[in-house]
């Protein structure tokens, strides 16, 4: 017999990892059975049925569900076009635009919609768009979400170009190729893959986002979040727990697949000499 | 060697000619649209208000004067510590304290336990719990509240198991905030002790086993130090935005669990607002939130100038 | 020479990043067609002058001619010359036809003169049957030559190669030195190459520039460069040698004569005459010095065997001299049966003619 203490296993560490795994799950999965919840009532069972999905597209409030979701669509959709854009072309001025004198202040101004606490960005914007007369509506939580989502984009765009040798670009422009082209066809096809996560994210991060959205909306349009978090104050009927039931279903196959994406793509790193 | 490493390392700088139209629209967007409106809520934290919201543009620093002194109805009484204000703050900070606590009891074995998996489940375990960040942050608090109503799932479970007698008190407790909070942003501790842990050198375990430590002594004199930045890293991105979150303490903690959030919310909706009291607010939680975030660079910084 | 002749004029370029000087004042030109080559060890700035011919840096002072011409404005797009990058830099999105082709695609050229060039070039370097693969599924070797072609194909009138064979092992390099050496004479195009392996040097180079801390110290054939090194830096650097203090005396018809600290003398050659009774160093090739029983000794150079090195074609020995210095003494080896000297023997030092050269610093 051999014995062998691996002095790198603690006991006790499996177990709370377990419980932490848990407390992570347990209230998504509450929330997706009792969606499947044939009762008026919320706290009793009454057996499998799809009768809340039916409700949300069917049902009294069908319409003002399906507004919200288009706007929470193609407002995160815009967004996260917007903010990968932009992010992609501070990415590119940061990571190889050389050392600079001010290159940490740019930094802060990119990260600065992560660090300052989204109830002061929501008070702020608000206070800021009535000051200069910017009607609060659809256009105004556009800007908002594209703010916010800025940095959300940056961050795996700016590591996968990190991780880019610089001598692709420099093979490219040796090859009679302009900073155009040398950007075109070498370094945006390898950033691919963050690019791609960065947008992934940006949309996510829009649709997920309700504080920001909740002040600066203005009256008569709801996104998906805001339009939940109305019905939950009024208490959380069944119908809520379906929508969000797919809401957060459509959360998890993104982000499942931004995971094989990324996953999947990773050449153009070399290796290290 | 040194001199090998710098010259294939040589960052590209094939931009650097293009570099400010690059960085114009984030500087034009992120400038615009939130620079100057945090700058506008300083200059209105320091106005005078307007009954109904809004702002009179005279210089006053009633704003913060509220938020320390109470000087009766008619602000003619001599001043008092009008302890309102201070204890919603300081009860923010301790919620926030917890939270950040909680996360790095639960968080610091669940980083180890993963960065200690074969390199193949490695990322498995970290996708798993990281997907829950990703599910609406409204969902997830609303489905808290769902588990741990009074008659909720949870209690059911308890009462049928026959662990408790009468259904526990949960929601709308301090507690519940907490927990709200942990859940909230539990992923944010993970990860960057993962990734701390995962650069640590067993090695040195096994240095110190073969000096006569044990396990937790390992793990307390060796590990614990090592792995220090990737904790420090993890409370600050818990803390943050736990300080200012509104959604947990709205929706799990009730009335009497009063935060800055909810606060400042309240001062900019409806009517009753004071939107220089609410700036004021904001401008003191920014202010705690950037001395948190200075202090973290600043032990970065030294630390990266160390390692040089 | 005629300007016609020469390639490229670099004239007293001087790099600087911040604080650092990487190239203070470099002064070189490159033939027409010639195989050149920039030695020195790591960090001496042969990767920064390479890159202020190819256009990626800006130089801070100096002018860069090609073939008569200020290229010091140009954008490396525009500069007709093409790198071959020492980590290869192969395009990994694109297949080895695609990656070989880049380059005269930017240039417009039309479709069938690509498609002829790149398979032509492909054949030159041994790659066409490759053509439709993408640079990870190759292997090194392999990838190095499709960095080959790569840069050869739109034609360039000089071809940059920064330590192009450093990542290959043993064999595969030696091998590619005779090739690219072939390659080079084939197409005729001028070949700038980048090491800090002298052995590659001497063996692939028309001609080579020593460099030392962002200077060139000498600039000759690798006969030159070995056999008359112009300062202890270059004797040094390219292989192994004895630099011994003497006195220097004038002998009879302008023959020098060294002395040793102990008293020993021989005779050594020199390109400039020295003063009569001066300090200075000699130079001797550790192959070119053989060890001699003590009483067989003429030049009174005796000592003791510190160490003998087995070096399998070779054996290395370690001398100490009798109240002066120690030297290096390399013999051929001569097989198992012919090992008369050891440790601890005393013996004597003969010079080859001609082998001690002096140095006047
Ligand atoms: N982009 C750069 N920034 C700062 N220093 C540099 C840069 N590139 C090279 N150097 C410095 O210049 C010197 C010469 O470097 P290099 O030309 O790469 O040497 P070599 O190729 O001979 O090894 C080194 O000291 C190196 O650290
Ligand atoms: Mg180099």
């Amino acid at each position: 017999m051999r014995h062998r203490i691996n002095i790198r296993r603690y006991p006790g560490f499996l177990p709370v990892t377990i419980l932490c795994l848990v407390v992570l799950y347990a209230p998504l999965l509450v929330v997706m059975v009792y969606s499947f919840n044939d009762s008026l009532s919320i706290t009793r069972w009454g057996g499998f049925s799809f009768r809340w999905y039916m409700d949300i597209f069917t049902g009294p409030e069908s319409a003002k569900f399906k507004d919200a979701a288009w706007n929470s669509l193609t407002i995160a959709l815009s967004a996260a076009v917007a903010s990968t854009i932009i992010a992609t072309a501070a990415a590119v001025a940061m990571v190889r635009g050389g050392a600079f004198r001010g290159k940490a202040l740019n930094l802060a101004l990119i990260s600065m919609p992560i660090m300052v606490p989204e109830i002061v960005t929501a008070v702020a914007t608000l206070v800021f768009f009535s000051a200069i007369g910017f009607t609060l509506g659809y256009l105004s939580i556009l800007v908002a979400h594209i703010v916010f989502c800025i940095p959300f984009a940056y961050l795996p765009i700016a590591a996968r170009l990190q991780g880019i040798d610089g001598s692709y670009e420099e093979a490219a422009q040796d090859l009679y190729a302009s900073r155009f082209q040398a950007f075109l066809r070498v370094l945006m096809p390898l950033m691919a893959p963050g690019i791609l996560a960065g947008f992934l994210l940006a949309f996510i991060i829009s649709l997920d986002d309700f504080i920001i959205t909740n002040f600066i909306k203005g009256a008569g349009i709801e996104t998906l979040p805001t339009a939940i978090f109305g019905a939950v104050k009024q208490g959380i009927k069944p119908n809520i727990m379906a929508l969000s039931t797919l809401m957060l279903s459509v959360s998890i196959i993104i982000v499942t697949l931004s995971y094989f994406i990324s996953r999947y793509g990773r050449p153009g790193t070399k290796a290290e000499a | 060697m040194a001199a090998e490493l710098a010259s294939t390392r040589a960052v590209s700088r094939t931009f650097e000619p293009v570099r400010a139209p690059l960085l114009i629209p984030t500087w034009v967007i992120i400038g615009f649209f939130l620079v100057a409106p945090v700058l506008m809520m300083l200059a209105y934290s320091f106005l005078t208000k307007e009954f109904r919201g809004g702002v009179i543009w005279e210089f006053s620093l009633a704003a913060y004067d509220q938020f320390i002194f109470d000087r009766g109805l008619f602000g003619d009484e001599p001043p008092q510590i009008e302890w309102t204000y201070i204890v919603i703050f300081v009860r923010s900070i301790i919620q926030a304290g917890v939270a950040t606590l909680l996360c790095l009891i639960i968080g610091f074995p669940t980083a180890y336990f993963i960065a200690t998996r074969p390199r193949a489940t490695r990322s498995m375990w970290l996708f798993l719990v990281t997907v829950p960040y990703w599910v609406n942050l409204l969902i997830r608090t609303v489905s808290m509240k769902f588990l741990i109503r009074d008659n909720g799932p949870l209690n059911e479970a308890l009462l049928g198991l026959g662990v408790i007698n009468e259904p526990i008190a949960l929601i709308n407790t301090d507690f519940a905030v907490q927990l709200g909070l942990f859940y909230s942003y539990l992923p944010f501790m993970v990860l960057p002790i993962y990734a701390s842990v995962e650069r640590y050198d067993f090695a040195l375990s096994e240095a110190a086993a073969d000096l006569y430590a044990n396990r937790w002594t390992i793990l307390r004199r060796v590990i614990l130090p090592i792995v220090r930045p990737g904790i420090v890293a993890g409370c600050i991105l818990v803390f943050v935005p736990s300080l200012g979150a509104f959604l947990a303490p709205d929706l799990l903690g009730g009335a009497k669990n009063f935060l800055i959030g909810s606060l400042i919310e309240e001062q900019f909706k409806g009517n009753a607002g004071n939107w220089p009291f609410g700036a004021a607010a904001s401008m003191i939680l920014l202010s705690l939130v950037l001395i948190a975030l200075f202090i973290y660079a600043r032990r970065q910084a030294r630390r990266s100038a160390q390692a040089l | 020479m005629a300007e016609g002749n020469i390639a490229i004029d670099v004239r007293n370029a001087v790099k600087r990043f911040g604080a650092v000087t990487a190239l203070a004042g470099a002064s070189l030109t490159i033939r027409d067609n010639e195989f050149f080559t920039l030695l020195g060890p790591s960090g001496c700035g042969k990767t920064t002058l390479l890159r202020l011919i190819a256009g990626f840096e800006e130089i801070t002072e100096g002018e860069i001619l090609l073939y008569g011409e200020d290229i010091g404005a140009l954008p490396p797009n525009r500069r007709p010359i093409n790198t071959v990058f020492q980590h290869y830099a192969l395009f990994p999105h694109m297949t080895v036809a695609e990656n070989v082709a880049f380059g005269m695609r930017r240039l417009r050229w039309s479709k069938a003169d690509i498609e002829d060039q790149t398979g032509r070039i492909l054949d030159l370097v041994k790659l066409g049957d490759l053509a439709a693969r993408r640079p990870a599924q190759l292997s090194g070797g392999q990838q190095q030559r499709v960095a080959l072609a790569r840069a050869m194909a739109p034609g360039p009138k000089v071809l940059l190669l920064d330590e192009p064979l450093s990542a290959l092992d043993l064999k595969l390099r030696q091998a590619m030195r005779i090739e690219l050496k072939q390659i080079q004479k084939e197409t005729g195009i001028t070949f700038v190459f980048v090491t800090h392996d002298q052995e590659e040097a001497l063996t692939m180079s028309d001609r080579i520039a020593v460099m030392s801390a962002g200077e060139i110290r000498q600039v000759g054939t690798p006969r030159e460069i070995y056999e008359a090194p112009v300062d202890r830096f270059v004797a040094d650097f390219i292989g192994e040698t004895n630099v011994l203090d003497v006195t220097v005396h004038r002998g009879p018809e302008g023959v020098w004569t060294c002395r040793l600290p102990g008293g020993a003398a021989f005779p050594c050659q020199t390109g400039r005459p020295p003063q009569d009774g001066a300090a200075a160093h000699v130079l001797i090739r550790p192959e070119r010095l053989s060890l001699v029983s003590e009483a067989a000794c003429e030049n009174g150079m005796t000592g003791v065997i510190d160490q003998a090195v087995y070096l399998g074609t070779d054996i290395q020995y370690g001398v100490r001299l009798d109240g002066g210095p120690a030297l290096l003494v390399r013999a051929q080896n001569a097989g198992e049966s012919a090992e008369p000297f050891r440790p601890g023997d005393r013996v004597g030092l003969a010079i080859a003619p001609g082998a001690a050269r002096l140095l006047i610093d």
